[in-house]
């Protein structure tokens, strides 16, 4: 049957185009919403003042111009504001497909596994207790606490679950634990807080990009490009993981060390987002399912796709948030659930079928 | 290419499943496992594919001790097939065959990959179903997506777990003459675990008769399923009729 062998592939290499092709969509979507949104703003810019800003800066010989002031505004507070957005975005939401596929689990995020409460308990032993680590000082001291924190309840986790083979059902087990413990050592904290302090941490939960500079962005651009790297090359691991361990064994995964491995990378990713923003929850649960309805599960497209997802989640939440009652700024991360979720809801109830049917 | 297991034992925690299993698979056999709930048939064949670690004993792939192999390359000799599962996540049942050819790609789908696919999924006769999600599809044509993934994965040898348990009449003999056909045609061997008798007399060139994880009988279906024999590891009364050349058991009642 020669024809019906040809029409088959020819089938899922059009399905492989579309994936491609939305992937460029998104692209070009997030390009356009960054240059939106860094014309937007208490102090407004227009498209070609913030391109030639750009140019000025980037092709310092090719002659454009550009005005102290709005060199400042742009390079200064929205450019690091968007790029961070972007990058956060992409990192959370990345770090919850790969924990989703390698948990075999669609209710998991880098949460699920503690990040954010073991980052909320650091952060607040800075504010409160005002202990530190490695010398930080001032704002560096919540950073570099929520960081290590952040990063400890995933070892605990991680630690906890491998003596049990590192199955899905104990990791996520083991990190639901880690979480009540640690968000009820913050609520201990908060207890004891002044009311100074507890402001403080509460507003450090809320999650915000007001706080974005180059050097954090570099340190977030480091460590998702180092991450990236090796997730894409499970892909298929992850791929067969989703039909179960002994499927994704006999098919030659190292079921145990993917898994290790991608806890790892994402909870790293999730944690160095968190120690800079605060906690931004929604992205990294709900950005990776929009994707998926999108463009499927194969992770090859699901990962690089959901990074784009959770960038343009995040962008756009970020600058609503920052625009809509202008001067006051909402935080993103409350903005974010308000946007993300009746998109989630339209797209869950669009999906003809197969997606949660 | 053939299987030998060594004197396997497995036991998980201190429940001892395998207590010593021998057993020689050849090129070309269909071989079935039966036995009771718990004589350790799955089991067993998970050991063989190193899914399960056994805690004694040996098991050889073309000479090779598997122990040694890595995943990757005992997966180009061994193709699992587990009693169907859902995935959380709906893929589509061209992308659950393809992933038959993880053991032998990297990272992108070659033109050959997607070939091998095709041909697989035509050979069950899914190939009006490629673009469908696995996840709606019946049991009876899971079980035959599961099947084109082991094709596609072109090993030398299947290892079916329960490949009928969940189907009705129609699909358990569709699903038996695939594995047959398979065997033949591509010259491999399959092991299954089965708990229907009668598919394992019609269909299987040996059988394995597992009680508390010790082979109990083994031999052409004629040779181990005799009334004495089932009495024995099921406990149950039985009158085997052989009228269509095989043994055909007609169960009585549990003695």
């Amino acid at each position: 049957m020669p024809t019906g062998e040809i029409k088959l592939e020819e089938s899922y290499s059009k399905l492989i185009v579309r994936k491609v092709a939305f992937i460029l969509i998104g692209v070009g979507g997030l390009v356009v919403l960054a240059l939106l949104a860094s014309t937007l703003g208490t102090y407004n810019l227009g498209v070609k003042e913030v391109a030639h800003s750009v140019a000025h800066r980037v092709f310092p010989f090719a002659g454009f111009q550009s005005t102290e002031v709005i060199d400042t505004v742009m390079w200064k507070l929205r450019l690091p504001r968007i790029i961070l957005a972007v990058l956060s975005g992409a990192g959370l939401a990345l770090a919850g497909a790969v924990m989703q596929g390698a948990m075999r689990n669609p209710l998991v995020s880098p949460f699920t596994v503690g990040v954010s409460a073991g980052a909320a308990f650091g952060a607040s032993i800075a504010i409160v207790l005002g202990v530190k680590f490695i010398g930080a000082t001032g704002t560096g001291i919540i950073i570099v606490n929520a960081f290590v924190f952040g990063l400890l309840t995933v070892l605990v986790v991680a630690s906890l679950s491998s003596r049990k083979g590192m199955k899905p059902e104990s990791v996520i087990l083991a990190g639901i634990a880690t979480n009540y413990f640690f968000s009820a050592a913050t609520s201990a904290l908060q207890y004891i807080a002044t009311d100074e302090q507890l402001s403080e941490v509460v507003h450090w939960t809320f999650g915000s990009l007001g706080k974005a500079t180059w050097e954090n962005i570099t340190i977030v651009t480091i460590i998702l490009l180092l991450s990236i790297v090796p997730l894409m090359k499970y892909s298929w691991d992850l791929n067969t993981m989703a039909q179960g361990d002994e499927v994704a064994t006999s098919l030659g995964a190292n079921v145990g060390r993917v898994r290790g491995i991608c806890l790892t990378l994402s909870s790293l990713i999730a944690a160095v987002i968190i120690a800079f923003t605060g906690i931004i929850g929604f992205v990294g649960l709900v950005a990776p399912h929009i994707t998926r309805m999108l463009v499927g599960t194969d992770h090859r497209f699901l990962l690089p796709a959901s990074c784009l997802t959770g960038a343009i989640l995040l962008l756009a939440a970020d600058t609503i948030g920052r625009t809509i009652v202008s001067p006051i700024i909402i935080p993103v991360g409350i903005i974010v659930s308000f946007v993300g979720v009746p998109l989630f809801i339209y797209l869950l109830l669009m999906q003809r079928r197969g997606y949660w049917s | 290419m053939k299987v030998e297991v060594n004197r396997v034992c497995f036991s998980y925690g201190n429940s001892a499943v395998l207590n010593g299993v021998d057993l020689g698979v050849e090129c070309g056999k269909v071989v079935s496992i039966v036995g009771p709930n718990g004589s350790g048939k799955s089991t067993l064949l998970k050991c063989m594919d190193k899914i399960l670690k056994p805690q004694k004993g040996v098991i050889l792939v073309d000479g090779k001790d598997i122990g040694r192999l890595q995943q990757k390359e005992l997966a180009r000799f061994l193709g699992y097939v587990p009693q169907s599962g859902n995935s959380p996540f709906p893929s589509t049942v061209f992308e659950v065959v393809l992933m038959g050819r993880r053991p032998h790609t990297n990272w992108s789908v070659s033109s050959r990959d997607k070939e091998i696919v095709s041909r697989a999924l035509e050979e069950m006769g899914l190939e009006g179903m490629a673009l469908r999600y696995f996840n709606e599809l019946s049991g009876g044509e899971k079980q035959k997506v599961l099947l084109a993934r082991a094709l596609a994965q072109e090993p030398e040898v299947l290892l079916l777990d329960e490949p009928t348990s969940a189907l009705d009449l129609r699909h358990q003999l569709e699903v038996m003459n695939l594995i047959s056909s398979m065997v033949r045609k591509n010259g491999i061997s399959a092991v299954m675990a089965i708990h229907d008798l009668n598919l394992a007399s019609r269909y299987s060139d040996w059988i394995i008769l597992l009680k508390k994880g010790l082979i109990c009988a083994a031999g052409e279906p004629a040779a181990v399923l005799l009334e004495e024999n089932i009495r024995n590891v099921y406990g149950v009364e039985t009158i085997i009729n052989h009228n269509s050349g095989k043994p055909h058991i007609i169960p009585v009642d549990p003695c």
